[in-house]
């Protein structure tokens, strides 16, 4: 199963042949890298993933050989990018299975696509005493747009629980949309504290059963499997370019096109007007209405290379790799002494969140990046969650498509240093 | 292993680590103050008795931690008993300068035989992300000083 002439350190017992992990991770050239003298193991996935030169090459191109402003440029390399541009725009809408390109609106990140459906379908859709149901394990980024709502409209949050092995509280959540006056369900479709991937299409069939539209957060969702907007019957769905392998400065908001064309703009600027005078100013169709300015151009096409990278491997085949991953990392790291796994829900993806008896979790992260092991650690922006789970802060581990059994074992040898030190 | 984890993870952090001193609230104390860091989340009291002179009388602390933040308050509270408080703002500022790697010229009034114990906590320099574990209990002792309230390591620094 393993080829003899490649880094047999990394490359684990548990590895499948038919997926040449090896020949990804020569795509991404920082996986050579080392760090404190060691082989760079790079477990922080959830929070950013590295680029392939697939990635950095196209946007290089673009702006050694294709860069203008795109829109209303009668010369050649303004038609040009602006063509790169929205071709971008049609990979986005091909990847999510979306209708078609009107219904993605590029963003800077996630974050930045739900506070625009908080501010733009918030404030125009939801009145004071409506109520925006939320999990408990929301990042911030689908906690606090929603906060400033409620500040300057007056809405309700409804927040569902969690049973204990990090499965959303269906039962709850059904009978939270009972309620009076639930006007919108923003929930998370793969947590990023515990990688529970939550029944994405249940949620929204039981939403629009009682006529409430549903945002779903796919930051972590979109990079670990094949996501169909249409399938799981979204309102919205965002997700962000810089954890699917692509640059950082692009994210995504899908909006079904009624929806998108109900709203008001988010931001006044160029590119998004019909026509401008001092009196009164119309504003374009979406996607446009909602991109005021020059939005991140080179990023968008980068964001469009990374689609390709990934949909040239597959996402069904990096999801396959990676929950093979996870269940063997989770075997591993159940046999390090007095270390525990917060999140066992049925369905994850690649993210393994654990505390450590002995250590506090950012002695953990201290100790295991001086033997090249990047993970995270902290409250990871969720922090409702860790008050929930009684937790102050967890390691996380997040294991992306690069990753291997080998460096899921050199993870395992830190801590087993940490054990060491501490125990 | 290496080198530079050994340093900073000493027996005599790992033991103030495990075993803090002076760990729980006062009583009656004339000075409290919480801190917070948040990017770790570590998160603890200071609480302090000040004599008619103006020195430390008494020095607890209470709160969750990483190793360092926990030694580092653990080992704050038995140095600075029975210090007056330039002395005890003295000692900060060059445990400061010494976490930091910065050469700073000591105040005249240092204890050096304090900052010499101090001195275990010194491998937080080979660490920049670990700085604010060792100085957030120093931060929020001198919060409390100055009529308390919250401090958090993401206004200073």
């Amino acid at each position: 199963m393993n080829d003899a002439s490649l880094n047999q350190a990394l490359r684990g017992p548990g590895d499948n042949a038919a997926y040449d992990v090896m020949a990804i991770r020569r795509d991404f050239p920082i996986l050579q890298k080392e760090v404190h003298g060691r082989p760079l193991v790079y477990l922080d996935n959830g929070a950013s993933a590295q680029k392939p030169r697939a990635v950095t090459e196209r946007m290089t191109r673009v702006y050694e050989e294709g860069y203008a402003n795109i829109h209303r440029g009668v010369h050649y390399l303004s038609q040009k990018a602006t063509e790169d541009y929205e071709d971008a725009r049609q990979r986005v809408a091909e990847f999510l299975n979306a209708a078609g390109a009107e219904e993605i609106v590029f963003t800077r990140n996630a974050t930045e696509a739900i506070n625009l459906v908080a501010a733009s379908f918030g404030r125009s859709h939801l009145k004071q005493g409506d109520k925006v149901v939320l999990s408990v394990m929301e990042h911030h980024a689908n906690i606090v747009p929603w906060q400033l709502l409620r500040e300057s409209v007056g809405i309700e949050l409804r927040i569902v629980p969690i049973d204990e092995r990090g499965d959303l509280d269906m039962d709850a959540y059904a009978d939270i949309l009972k309620e009076e006056r639930i006007a919108l369900v923003a929930m998370t479709h793969a947590s990023n504290a515990l990688g529970t991937v939550t029944p994405a299409a249940e949620i929204v069939r039981l939403a629009h059963e009682r006529g409430v539209p549903v945002l779903l957060d796919g930051s972590q969702a979109a990079v670990h499997r094949a996501v169909d907007v249409r399938a799981l019957d979204a309102d919205f769905y965002v997700f962000t370019g810089h954890k699917l392998y692509g640059p950082t400065g692009i994210g995504v908001l899908y909006g079904k096109k009624e929806l998108l064309a109900s709203m008001p703009p988010y931001q006044g600027g160029g590119d998004m007007i019909g026509r401008v005078t001092f009196e009164k100013t119309t504003y374009r169709e979406p996607p446009f209405r909602f991109e005021a300015g020059t939005p991140p151009i080179v990023e968008a096409i980068g964001l469009a290379a990374a689609i390709d990278y990934v949909t040239g491997i597959g996402m069904e085949n990096i999801s396959a790799h990676e929950q093979a991953l996870l269940e063997y990392a989770t075997t591993r790291l159940e046999q390090v002494e007095g270390l525990h796994i917060h999140g066992r829900a049925r369905s994850k993806c690649a993210i393994l969140s654990f505390t450590m008896d002995n250590a506090h979790s950012h002695d953990v992260g201290t100790i295991v990046d001086r033997a090249g092991v990047a993970v995270r650690t902290g409250h990871h922006c969720a922090q409702p969650l860790m008050d929930t789970l009684g937790l102050v802060a967890t390691a996380r581990a997040s294991f992306g498509m690069y990753n291997t059994t080998g460096e899921a074992d050199a993870l395992i040898a830190a801590l087993e240093d940490v054990n060491r030190i501490f125990g | 292993m290496f080198d530079d984890l050994r340093d900073l993870y000493q027996e005599v952090i790992l033991d103030h680590g495990k075993h803090p001193r002076n760990f729980g609230p006062l009583a009656a104390p004339t000075h409290v103050a919480h801190g917070d860091n948040p990017m770790c989340g570590d998160s603890i009291n200071v609480y302090l008795v000040l004599d008619d002179e103006g020195r430390v009388k008494d020095a607890h602390f209470d709160g969750k931690g990483c190793a360092i933040s926990t030694a580092s308050a653990s080992m704050m509270t038995d140095i600075i008993k029975g210090k007056p408080l330039d002395e005890v703002q003295a000692l900060f500022t060059a445990f400061h300068a010494m976490c930091t790697g910065k050469e700073e010229e000591l105040p005249d009034n240092v204890d050096h035989d304090a900052l010499e114990r101090l001195q275990v906590l010194s491998g937080v320099k080979e660490f920049p992300m670990r700085v604010k574990c060792a100085t957030l209990a120093w931060h929020t002792m001198t919060a409390a000083l100055e009529g308390g309230g919250t401090v958090s390591t993401e206004e200073d620094e």
